[in-house]
């Protein structure tokens, strides 16, 4: 989409509005952008080395078997393999698993989800693997899946942890209140996959040490470095995780079941071993969006205000827990959404199934709530008879009102500034009055679409999610920065997976020491560890982290001027290369003062602490929190279901903005997500069995799907506890579109619209 | 950032293995080669081949690349028909000239997928692949077009396109398809798809509608929906002998309302009846399939008399 962007990789030109060229605020372009477009930028799938190995998965072909028998005679005996390994060839800790140890690294007694692994083989020939892998025979007596989350209640237990991951019952404010006006509904939202771009590889390489070196394209390197060392029985510091390009992340990106094979058959044949996954496997592999069902009660006044809410919300957390609890406190924390609500009574439930196992994408937990409670903000709307804009302005939440876990919202919170930015933005013309413009109706260029049968909906979304890990989890970063010669150096394990961390690196150190040629290093875990990035985290946590070693640089460098005038070093200053005093006595350049100097500074960064939500879920849970609002118009052909979204109008709180040109990326990024999920991004599994493990089967957004998206209005009302007072951005769209997509569905069609994706047969609207 | 260097003399480049290829010039010799090694597969887009190669179903000991066959890559005029070559690409049949043409099979290539599917994927390719959702097959059924068979030594043989991908007639071994024989009707010609959203996409259901004045026939097929095309025969006399053939031809509303039910209720026939007689509902997918066969049938009749 942003050819312009990636073809002119030239340093950032100031615009006509005098936007600097470096430093914050400038739209600095990405240093990788260029061997990125041309394809020469190394992944993990691109790298080899002398007398490698390849390796191949076995997975389990059921969604839930008991396994009787694993015999790999034959496999072993074919020519060209060099080791076959299962759950007995694991020397350390068999489980692994994100937010929750319940996943075994091979399934030994039981398979409970399609794709589980149950060996893997390296062989000398990626085809030779994948032979021997498949002449692996594994005798199943297959077992009922349990795949309806409702029924997993009931049902045997699937897992020796039971089948309820996590339980809150929510409790705010008085059980009896009741409202004049009361709108129900019950919501289904489907699996999103994340679907990157590249799919998992990686390269192991055993060291002389008896350690293991594991180049992959992990997003959370000293986690999964943790996780591989105890699964191998080593001690932390004899395996090193090599973060190679990231080919795409909306989510934790690396399954650890791909990771964990891969360093265990390099330790055991002593040669580098490389695993490619086909995008089946890759589908297979990592976690998905957790589907979701949302059952919703809204009591409201006869004038529209919002007096209590009740909710029950299931998630379907797949066959192993992951990052479940967390998805499930984000749901039923924002079940209300960014509204005044006194009285809330929310009940959410993770359980687990036989169905693939969901984990963290991108604003989970507060994406599938959103899409229902704007639901019942429309339902609310039309059974007042009132404009479902104007509904939303009597109940939201501004900065010092109550959430329903108790926490006081103490961050900027312009939710009515947003959704008045949005509805007072011109809407697109229409067809009729534009006769000159090609209209692409729904359906596409050479599609059916007919200009008669087209009706075109406008709709409102509001969304909010938390920023960083919540209810306690300690969100700490490390980075160093090094000048020498006139040039900066930043270290920091903070993962670059495209959300342009490492530009913002290089801005933050620009604008501290006015130093403009910055580098950021390559990741591995010999460096201090960052985090994973999610939660729009590295923003935050990595480029506090980033300034305050950058500052404590500057400090070393100018202390020696400040003491030779006597004056402190505040009252000098560092721009385009320059030191000057404050009342211009003193003048020198930054490569004079640095001459012969090598400066090192290394500094954390760690938010204020949260709390766990208490058995009533209430609690100080999140650090920070971000809204938007999105206005949709769609076009759908009532006849035939289609639906092409024509613009999405965004407005967002941001905090500041770091980088005009990349914050703009990462919210169209987002849009494009929400799109996705609101029209046509399901990964189906029938009987727990995933179905079309493909990118023509799944189909993710294309250009033609992917509507204009106007930045109508960006709210820099700073987050006084954030570094910059910048807010993460790329999570809220994500959240917010989807539900504003149906809610201009729902207009256009007079269909209720409660399940996403969007199915053609839900919004045909001829037989009403 | 260029190659990056790690332990163990770690590099981004892996070596290739070489691959048996033959670029033959000419049909004759594309056959001849097919011919001499018979576990050789033709290759000519490559769009549904290359994807099987990539994910490892598929390894074939040779390729015969048609690449280079120009015979096959334009189309000439033969008494009022066009013999189109099988290796014509569906970005080329998507242009203008092509389009004055037969103009249903033009839509079609230019629908059949993002525009680097269509600089590659190929006429023929869409009929050896046989996927149900082709979009070119829908349009050949409805025009009722004719393949023409290169075999060994010279040989030719023609056969309708349904038979082949009805299963009737077969392509023997060292066989390819050289040319698709399809009538010249000067006439109008739709072809409309459903799928579900903006972008490319296969398929949900899709409708080519020809109309033939000279023999007054309105010719008509449904894709996707079934493993071949299916011609609702019966509904295409019935509309043909409501067409005022020699004046306007436009019909009433609601004849063109009753055509799309006409051929979506021959597609997807009701459930049998029960032993007590009753007739089970449609599954609501199967409905909204057969509601969408509908709009598209009469929408495309419409476009066709207008």
């Amino acid at each position: 989409m942003s050819n312009e962007a990636a073809t002119a990789p030239t340093a950032a030109e100031p615009d006509a509005e005098g936007e600097p060229s470096h430093g914050l605020g400038a739209s600095l372009t990405h240093a990788d952008a260029r061997a990125k477009t041309e394809g020469t930028f190394p992944y993990a799938a691109d790298l080899w080395a002398e007398g490698l190995l390849w390796a191949a998965v076995l997975r389990s072909p059921h969604a839930h078997a008991r396994i009787v028998n694993i015999d790999t005679t034959h496999a072993r005996e074919m020519p060209g393999v060099r080791a076959v390994i299962t759950h007995e060839d694991v020397p350390g800790t068999p489980r692994h698993g994100r937010g929750t140890p319940d996943r075994p690294v091979f399934a030994s007694e039981v398979v409970r989800h399609h794709g589980e692994p149950i060996a893997a083989v390296a062989a000398d020939h990626p085809d030779t693997a994948r032979m021997a892998a498949a002449a692996v025979i594994v005798e199943y007596e297959v077992l009922d899946p349990v795949t309806d989350p409702e029924q997993a209640f009931e049902a045997e237990p699937l897992h020796p942890d039971g089948n309820l991951i996590r339980h809150i019952p929510l409790h705010h404010g008085d059980p009896e209140a009741a409202g004049e006006i009361v709108v129900e509904g019950l919501y289904r939202i489907g699996r999103q996959d994340p679907a990157p771009i590249g799919a998992e590889a990686g390269l192991a390489v055993p060291r002389p040490d008896g350690g293991v070196e594991l180049y992959l394209g992990s997003t959370d390197p000293h986690a999964d470095r943790n996780t591989a060392a105890a699964c191998y029985g080593l001690s932390p510091d004899q395996v090193k995780i090599v973060v190679t390009g990231v080919p795409g992340a909306t989510a934790d990106r690396e399954d650890q079941g791909f990771q964990l094979p891969l360093g265990l058959l390099a330790l055991r044949t002593g040669c580098p071993v490389k695993l490619t996954a086909t995008r089946e496997e890759s589908f297979l592999g990592h976690t998905h969006r957790h589907p979701t069902l949302l059952r919703y009660r809204h009591h409201a006044d006869a004038e529209g205000r919002l007096v209590k809410v009740e909710a029950q919300i299931l998630l379907d957390a797949g066959a192993y827990a992951d990052t479940s609890a967390d998805a499930l406190a984000a749901a039923v924390s924002f079940a209300c959404g960014p509204y005044v609500v006194p009285n809330a009574f929310i009940e959410g439930w993770a359980v687990r199934t036989n169905n693939p196992p969901s984990g963290h994408v991108r604003g989970e937990g507060a994406m599938q709530v959103c899409a229902a409670y704007e639901a019942q903000m429309d339902k609310l709307a039309k059974k007042l008879g009132a404009d479902p804009a104007e509904l939303r302005l009597r109940n939201v939440l501004a900065t010092g009102d109550v959430l329903p876990i108790g926490q006081t919202v103490t961050c900027p919170a312009p939710v009515a500034e947003l959704l008045q930015a949005v509805r007072d933005f011109p809407l697109p013309a229409l067809p009729k009055d534009e006769p000159e413009e090609d209209w692409l109706l729904p359906g596409g260029p050479e599609g059916a679409g007919e200009p008669g049968a087209v009706r075109r909906g406008v709709g409102y979304g509001l969304g909010m999610v938390h920023m960083l890990g919540a209810e306690g989890a300690d969100e700490v970063s490390t980075a160093t920065v090094k000048v020498h010669d006139g040039v900066a150096t930043v270290l920091c394990a903070a993962v670059e997976t495209g959300q342009g961390f490492t530009t913002l690196a290089r801005q933050i150190v620009q604008e501290t020491l006015g130093i403009e040629e910055v580098h950021v290093a390559p990741v591995d875990t010999d460096q201090p560890p960052a985090g994973a990035g999610c939660r729009g985290r590295h923003t935050w946590v990595s480029g506090g982290a980033v300034e305050r070693a950058a500052k404590m640089v500057r400090t070393q460098l100018l202390q020696p001027l400040a003491h030779k005038f006597g004056m402190s070093t505040e009252l000098l200053q560092i721009t385009d290369g320059k030191i000057t005093s404050y009342d211009g006595v003193l003048s020198t350049t930054v490569t004079e003062a640095m001459e012969g100097k090598e400066l090192w500074a290394t500094a954390q960064c760690r938010p204020h602490p949260t709390e766990p939500l208490n058995a009533a879920g209430q609690g100080d849970a999140f650090v920070g929190l971000a809204f938007c609002a999105i206005r949709a118009v769609v076009d759908v052909d009532i006849e035939l279901g289609s639906v092409r979204v024509v613009e999405l109008a965004l407005a967002q709180d941001v905090g500041r903005i770091l980088n005009p040109a990349q914050l703009a990326a990462r919210i169209e990024a987002g849009v494009t997500q929400g799109v996705g999920i609101a029209l046509t991004e399901n990964l189906r599994t029938p009987r727990g069995l995933v179905r079309h493990p493909d990118l023509t089967g799944y189909a993710l957004p294309t250009a033609l799907d992917v509507p204009d998206v106007q930045i109508v209005k960006l709210v820099e009302e700073r987050d006084v506890v954030a570094p910059f007072g910048a807010k993460s951005v790329s999570a809220v769209p994500v959240v917010t579109a989807p539900a504003a997509i149906a809610s201009a569905v729902r207009a256009a069609t007079g269909r209720p619209v409660n399940r996403l994706p969007i199915r053609p047969q839900a919004a045909v609207a001829t037989d009403r | 950032m260029g190659q990056r260097e790690g332990a163990a003399g770690l590099t981004t480049h892996a070596p290739q293995a070489a691959q048996a290829v033959t670029l033959p010039t000419t049909l004759d010799e594309a056959v001849a080669a097919l011919g001499a090694v018979p576990t050789a597969v033709p290759v000519a887009g490559g769009t549904d081949l290359m994807a099987a190669v990539n994910s490892g179903q598929l390894r074939p000991a040779a390729l015969v690349g048609l690449g280079r066959i120009s015979e096959i890559r334009g189309w000439q005029y033969q008494d009022g028909h066009a013999l189109l070559g099988a290796g014509l690409t569906h970005a080329r049949m998507g242009r203008p000239d092509f389009a004055a043409l037969i103009p249903a099979l033009a839509a079609a290539a230019r629908a059949a997928g993002p525009p680097h599917i269509r600089n590659a994927g190929t006429l023929g390719g869409n009929i050896a692949s046989a996927a149900p959702t082709g979009d070119a097959l829908p349009v050949l059924a409805a025009l009722e077009a004719t393949l023409i068979i290169a075999g060994q030594d010279g040989a030719r043989r023609e056969i309708p396109v349904s038979h082949l991908l009805a299963g009737m007639e077969m392509l023997r071994g060292g066989e390819l398809i050289g040319y698709v024989r399809v009538p010249l009707l000067h006439a109008p010609q739709v072809f409309l798809k459903a799928t579900g959203r903006t972008g490319p996409g296969r398929s949900l259901a899709s409708v080519a509608l020809v109309l033939d004045p000279a023999r007054r026939g309105v010719r008509c097929a449904v894709g996707a929906i079934a493993p071949m095309p299916l011609r609702p025969l019966e509904a295409e006399q019935w509309v043909a002998q409501l067409i005022d053939w020699d004046n306007d031809r436009a019909l009433v509303p609601e004849a063109l309302t009753a055509f799309g039910e006409y051929v979506a209720a021959a597609c997807i026939p009701d459930p049998a009846p029960e032993s007590d007689g009753s007739v089970p509902a449609l599954p609501p997918a199967v409905l909204h399939l057969r509601r969408t066969v509908a709009a598209l049938a009469r929408r495309a009749l419409g476009r066709a008399l207008s």
